[in-house]
């Protein structure tokens, strides 16, 4: 019988360390000489480094609706943020301003505001964290649906600022907020403290490392986040919000932390962005991608951290490498007049919905999930008698 | 994230039991008399009236509630007494239930008010009122679905702990200690309430049905409550299974010290353990006192089997 423990209580190997914790480090080991295997300019890194850079929302994404339970469709928000910071404080885009903080001598002579690289993470960290309360602000008192259609509004509303950037200028003439769908380019190459600066020219295997960097912090947050009182917290709150407000979990300092954890990571996925794209500009931040990174979550399985990551991986390749790279050329030798990649969405669709038949619980379900799949087959005798569980209801005018 | 503010935590830990009542507030003393032609109709039957005494753990007074046209509640008082085992009882539709949940901080009474420890709780919200050491169960069992019993347990001690985002990703001593800790106790009032401790690690919603109220018992108890609701303990169990229930709750009463306060049907049930009833009907307070003085009510048999002749 699956009991919660026998699969907590992973097999052990060699050295008392557990099977799963060797298996991590392989993983995480393959991951680091992954970019060795190929050439340092190859088209297959930059899409790993992509996919990479989604795990990193989808994660975040995760932490809101699959912990949280909070359904937020407009993330690309965090990513719109994450990656105007860049084009704030890390180009040339305010050429009036001569800011430059801990960058190298290369950089030092251009005109423009040029931070070093870890603090424009910070820096579109914090901003996105606060971000995430104001989305959240508003959102508190709806559940579900609702909060979908006010994320869906913020995530617009983002946009639109970020079109009509170039009117709005707060804080003097020569300093727009955006160029609206023009670009803000080139955004200056990473540059970490004690490193030559990354160029993306020469090699992309210093971005690989650097968003695996960002990756692996993020996932140790998040799954220690996960095992804690506050992810409990998180979880009792997705199960039953009167249960979890009347057992003293206040609703919306929890909420508000699931947004501001989220909102973060978005920032940071388009921080590093930015500097890789090396373009930042309105078009890249429709309601679309909000989509995108959502349907990774669903595709791994809501809630589960491996399912995010898997999730992501998957739809990046398939999105960005399958579709224009593979298929695309299918229908042209079939005899048909049109590219497989004007079908990308219509792929997602038929992803998703073949997944939802086959595996409801998704890829990777969480593994909470999974027990309470297995159990329901094998359940523990006596139990559940008399019609089971009644459903969470309201108990409104009851008595 | 440090929750709730301090000086809630150190007055629930401060108090249990009769002995160190704290004075209600002014304004629930001086509620003495019954108000209103609501609570006119009311007969106190027994010894005690409805009076707001000084040693209340918790205290309504002309506690209202409007759901648009309907009066769910009508001007009631009530009083629970540390140590004391309260029950209400009433036919279905009485309003019992909406009492709880305007006691329990869910709803906001629409006049009248209630005092807990003696501080207003009227507007405070539920988890407020949780982490002052009122907590409950459901009528209809609301345990977290996929979370093990040990796990429901541990929600309901959040409150209690202490962990906040950072300790947590870096996973401190102080909070690994306290998690640990946390998850002891969870197995220590897990057993207490009677579940067999190899159902700790299976999801509580696929305990059987009296294990799971059992569970939501526990779950309340996480919170170090001075007084305990429960919505229809025995609902759905078995008379050896109820039984075994009152002998939990008096236990409950007599080794922590609680005051407990519950909705319950089973007749049984209410006659055995508790010090005094109250009988609602369609959100009045219609009886109260001493279980058998209550049950020869007239009005009370009125309300459940009709008016004779």
């Amino acid at each position: 019988m699956a009991t919660f423990d026998s699969v907590m209580q992973r097999p052990v190997g060699p050295r008392g360390m557990t099977v799963s914790t060797i298996a991590a480090i392989a993983i995480v080991a393959f991951a680091i000489v992954f970019p060795l295997f190929f050439d340092p300019l190859s088209g297959f890194l930059g899409t790993s480094i992509q996919a990479l850079a989604y795990v990193v929302m989808a994660l975040g994404l995760n932490v809101v609706v699959g912990f949280a339970g909070l359904l937020d469709l407009g993330y690309v928000a965090f990513f719109a943020i994450g990656a105007y910071t860049t084009g704030w404080v890390m180009s040339g885009f305010y050429g009036e301003a001569n800011i430059h903080v801990f960058v190298t001598s290369t950089v030092e002579a251009l005109p423009g505001i040029h931070m070093n690289f870890l603090l424009v993470l910070v820096i579109a960290a914090l901003l996105c964290a606060v971000a995430g309360v104001v989305i959240g602000l508003p959102t508190l008192r709806l559940r579900g649906d609702y909060i979908a259609i006010v994320t869906l509004a913020f995530g617009e509303i983002i946009r639109v600022f970020a079109i009509n950037g170039p009117e709005i200028r707060p804080f003097g003439e020569n300093y727009p907020l955006t160029q609206g769908k023009q670009s803000i380019t080139p955004i200056d190459q990473i540059d970490l403290p004690f490193l030559e600066p990354l160029n993306s020219i020469l090699s992309l295997r210093g971005y690989y490392w650097v968003i695996l960097g960002i990756v692996l912090v993020c996932l140790f947050v998040v799954l220690r986040l996960r095992d804690s009182r506050i992810g409990r917290a998180w979880i009792a709150l997705r199960e039953d919000e009167v249960a979890a407000a009347s057992m003293g979990i206040p609703l919306v300092k929890t909420k508000l932390l699931a947004y501001l954890v989220g909102g973060a990571m978005g920032g940071l996925s388009g921080a590093f962005l930015g500097p890789f794209i090396q373009v930042v500009n309105a078009d890249q931040f429709a309601f679309s991608f909000s989509i995108f990174i959502l349907a990774m979550v669903i595709l791994g399985g809501l809630g589960s951290v491996w399912g995010a990551v898997i999730g992501a991986l998957v739809l990046t390749f398939v999105n960005n490498y399958l579709i224009p790279d593979v298929l695309n050329g299918v229908p042209g030798a079939l005899g048909l007049d049109f590219q497989f990649s004007d079908l990308g969405f219509g792929v997602f669709g038929f992803l998703l919905v073949i997944v939802m038949i086959l595996r409801p619980q998704g890829l990777f379900p969480e593994r909470r999930r999974a027990i309470e799949l297995t159990e329901g087959l094998d359940g523990p005798p006596g139990g559940p008698p008399m019609g089971a569980t009644p459903a969470p209801t309201t108990t409104r005018g009851e008595a | 994230m440090s929750d709730q503010p301090s000086e809630n935590t150190e007055a629930a830990g401060g108090m249990t039991g009769g002995e160190g009542a704290p004075r209600p507030a002014a304004d629930a003393t001086t509620g003495a008399a019954p108000q209103g032609a609501g609570t006119g109709g009311a007969t106190a039957v027994g010894a005690g009236t409805t009076e707001v005494a000084d040693d209340a753990l918790l205290a309504a007074l002309g506690v209202s509630k409007r759901f648009g046209g309907l009066q769910a509640i009508a001007e009631v008082d009530f009083v629970v007494r540390p140590n004391a085992i309260a029950a209400i009882i009433g036919p279905n539709g009485a309003g019992k239930t909406t009492f709880f949940n305007m006691l329990t901080g869910l709803y906001k009474p629409s006049s009248g008010s209630i005092t807990f420890r003696g501080q207003d709780v009227s507007r405070a919200r539920p988890d407020v009122i949780s982490a002052m050491g009122m907590s409950r169960t459901f009528q209809n069992i609301r345990l977290f679905g996929t979370m093990t019993a040990v796990e429901n347990v541990l929600v309901g001690a959040h409150a209690r702990m202490k962990g906040g985002v950072v300790g947590s990703i870096f996973r401190t001593p102080k909070v690994r200690a306290e998690e640990k800790a946390g998850r002891d106790r969870a197995r220590e009032l897990l057993t207490e309430v009677g579940i067999d401790t190899r159902w700790h690690d299976h999801l509580a919603i696929n305990l059987s049905y009296g294990d799971q109220r059992r569970v939501e018992i526990a779950r309340a108890l996480a919170s170090d409550p001075s007084l305990l609701l429960l919505d229809e303990p025995a609902a759905g169990m078995n008379p050896s299974e109820s039984d075994a229930l009152s002998a939990l709750i008096r236990r409950l009463r007599d080794d922590r010290g609680l005051a407990i306060l519950l909705i319950e049907h089973d007749m049984k049930v209410v006659m055995n353990i508790s010090d005094r009833v109250t009988v609602f009907d369609h959100g009045e307070k219609i009886a109260e006192g001493e279980p058998l003085a209550v049950r020869a009510d007239p009005r009370v048999v009125e309300a459940y089997l009709g008016k004779q002749g």
